[in-house]
């Protein structure tokens, strides 16, 4: 027993490290995956709520298709079809191979635009819960486009996007696991190493899931506070 | 990109379509299933508690850890290979499947503990005064009304357990996704074989939105009603 849990210790025989690298590893990729989801998926919710009938189609399209199709074939797509497309490019400009994708930027892109479906229908349906008069009085008193968005909508809308944003968060955390396919060493890829290595399967799938429920469950109080905070001095209702 | 090419592939593809919707349908009756036991014993303290981390674990961690764990995880464990469940835990086919159930069942219990909420306190005491049991009550005022209340958000948990069937692919499983990388890894063609896969769940996930709006407009329509 002792012998076991020495292996996922920090010292010498232990897989401590490497597994708090992988850790760091998977938060990097969520990172990066929300952020991209963030700036698309706000780019989307705009091209819904206000572009022309054919923008408003085409991103409803787009929302439907990243919410249609498995993480696991998005990423398989941007991975190894990413290769392919790269390798015909070069092939035809003469360069010698072969030629490779960066693990962790195919993955990242992918989770990113994933995120980017479900977030823009979160700002979206914040958009559309703003109280129609605030925006008419905010027109009234002559703020231009950007201000009102500034001081109208977005303190409006961002509180109301917290908790469905905070889920979103979350769901991006778990889809990052499944960029392990593509062999970048995040924690479901470090776990699948570690085990395959000591035959210790259990013990360290048991390592990886605390470590996912570690960063979702610290992730959840950070949420709950920041909703307190930007809620503050609200009417508290009590279900 | 030739036309035979592509039309080979989707016939092989389509192939898989039996399993993936296989997985789905039997971890949706699963799941539900499950998930309504969850609920049911959440009348106890203990139960509540128990239901309430069973929730925790599952939703907290990604389900490729979850059909890690049961694959390979279980089938490490001496006691489990010498079990009667060994037969069963053998395959990767019920290793998927029971991930599946067990994941589907915490976010489907969610759902539903949120739908039976929302029904209406005076439901339940009109109920009560024609002498309802407490069984007839569930079945025919609090059970009907909580799954009209669940709908739009099951239909979103259905379109999750469908892609999540993808995952068994990764246990050796031959699903559609599964058919799909083998291809590829013959082929060479990732690019073309990978997007008729997606093809084939982005219209299976398109049905089950229509079906599930479908559904929705017969069972409320008084909220669809066009103002005249």
């Amino acid at each position: 027993m002792i012998e076991k849990l020495s292996l996922v210790g920090f010292g010498s025989a232990g897989w401590g490290w490497v597994f708090a690298q992988a850790g760091l590893m998977t938060l990097l990729v969520a990172f990066t995956a929300f952020g991209i989801g963030l700036i698309v998926g706000t780019l989307v919710a705009w091209a819904r709520v206000s572009g022309s009938k054919p923008v408003q189609m085409a991103a409803s399209a787009y929302v439907s298709v990243f919410r249609g199709v498995p993480d696991i074939l998005v990423i398989y797509l941007f991975f190894f079809g990413g290769r392919q497309a790269v390798t015909f490019v070069g092939t035809v400009l003469g360069m010698q191979g072969p030629f490779e994708v960066s693990a962790f930027a195919a993955g990242a892109l992918a989770v990113g635009l994933i995120s980017s479906a479900s977030q823009s229908e979160v700002l979206r349906g914040a958009y559309q819960a703003v109280p129609k008069g605030t925006i008419e009085a905010g027109v009234v008193v002559g703020m231009p486009p950007l201000t009102l968005f500034r001081r109208v909508i977005a303190p409006q809308a961002l509180v109301t996007a917290i908790p469905g944003m905070g889920n979103q968060w979350q769901g991006t955390v778990k889809d990052s696991a499944v960029v392990s396919v593509t062999g970048l060493v995040e924690t479901m890829r470090q776990v699948a190493i570690a085990s395959g290595t000591t035959r210790e399967y259990l013990l360290f799938a048991g390592v990886g899931a605390v470590i996912y429920l570690l960063i979702t469950t610290f992730s959840d109080h950070i949420i709950r506070i920041t909703e307190r905070m930007v809620r503050y001095g609200e009417e508290v209702k009590v279900a | 990109m030739d036309g035979t090419f592509l039309i080979d592939i989707v016939t092989k593809l389509l192939s898989g379509l039996p399993l993936t919707l296989n997985l789905t349908i039997i971890g949706l009756i699963g799941g539900g299933c499950l998930a309504l036991i969850l609920n049911a014993i959440r009348t106890s303290p203990f139960g509540n508690s128990v239901a309430s981390a069973y929730v925790f674990l599952f939703r907290g961690t990604p389900l490729l850890i979850q059909i890690f764990v049961i694959y390979y995880g279980l089938s490490a464990v001496p006691f489990i290979r010498q079990s009667f469940l060994w037969p069963v835990l053998r395959e990767p086919y019920w290793c998927g499947l029971l991930a599946l159930i067990l994941n589907d069942a915490a976010y489907t219990s969610e759902i539903l503990r949120g739908a039976f909420r929302a029904v209406p306190h005076g439901s339940h005491e009109a109920a009560k005064v024609v002498g309802m049991t407490r069984w007839e009550t569930f079945r025919r005022i609090s059970f009907p009304i909580a799954l009209r209340q669940a709908l739009p958000a099951y239909s979103s948990e259905v379109v999750a357990l469908l892609k999540g069937t993808a995952l068994v692919s990764t246990i050796t499983l031959m699903d559609v996704t599964g058919i799909a990388s083998a291809a590829v890894r013959q082929t060479w063609r990732a690019i073309e074989v990978f997007l008729c896969a997606a093809l084939i769940y982005l219209a299976l996930s398109l049905l089950v939105t229509w079906l599930f709006a479908y559904v929705e407009k017969r069972l409320s329509p008084w909220q669809f009603r066009e103002a005249r």
